[in-house]
């Protein structure tokens, strides 16, 4: 399941009803990513790509539903101008164990990073760069 | 006809979100080279490729991708999702 949406969501929420509807799983664990307020930044903008967003995000969860045999799993990404404090986006993984919900939520969470088109601006100034060690991150699940 | 789109610095650096290009370009470097030709705007946003993505009909490919058949091309710096 996945939403890309520039509204807010409760990320709690959220997580309560996707553990509800995971009937048979033993192991629920979600991320929630929140915009950190470094040196004195007030808003971040997030631009994406309308329809090259789902498609990749759709491919990165099908990955790691076959990849860590997830029940389930849930991706949501805001986009837009988003204050400090506020939820970017969250994920959610469902599994038998929790070794796998675990290495499912990171999974998604390191592809996300760097293989969905989104980028980060900072008070409408500076772009935030990829960082050599979002792509090192992808190499360990490269076997 | 190609759309051509721009996101995040490459987006500001040319000063446009999309256009429509006429092209018979073979390559995505083929087209780069077109369209760096055109003005010093897309000059300097294609002057270094390697801080450049590029997705051909949406999906994530290498400059060297052949373009039959392409609908649309986007160019974009490294993601920075999550």
């Amino acid at each position: 399941m996945l939403r890309v949406q520039s509204e807010p969501f409760d990320a709690g929420a959220e997580l309560n009803a996707f553990t509800a509807a995971a009937t048979g799983a033993g192991a629920v664990v979600s991320f929630t990513g929140v915009v950190r307020g470094d040196n004195g930044l007030s808003v971040m903008e997030i631009e994406h790509y309308p329809g090259m967003t789902e498609a990749a995000i759709a491919a990165i969860i099908d990955e790691a539903t076959a990849r860590f045999g997830l029940s389930d799993a849930l991706v949501i990404h805001r986009y837009g101008p988003l204050a400090v404090g506020e939820p970017i986006m969250m994920v959610a993984t469902a599994a038998r164990h929790r070794a796998l919900a675990f290495q499912g939520a990171e999974f998604l969470m390191d592809y996300l990073k760097s293989r969905a088109p989104f980028w980060k601006k900072e008070d409408g100034g500076q772009w935030v760069q990829a960082k050599d060690e979002d792509e090192d991150a992808l190499a360990r699940w490269q076997d | 006809m190609l759309t051509v789109l721009y996101f995040a610095w490459v987006r500001e650096r040319i000063g446009l979100p999309r256009e429509k290009v006429t092209t018979d370009a073979a390559t995505v470097a083929d087209l780069v080279a077109e369209l760096s030709a055109r003005d010093e705007a897309h000059a300097l946003a294609f002057a270094d490729l390697k801080s450049l993505r590029v997705a051909v009909d949406q999906k994530l490919t290498s400059f060297d991708a052949p373009l039959a058949g392409a609908r649309e091309v986007a160019f974009f710096p490294p993601m920075t999702g999550g």
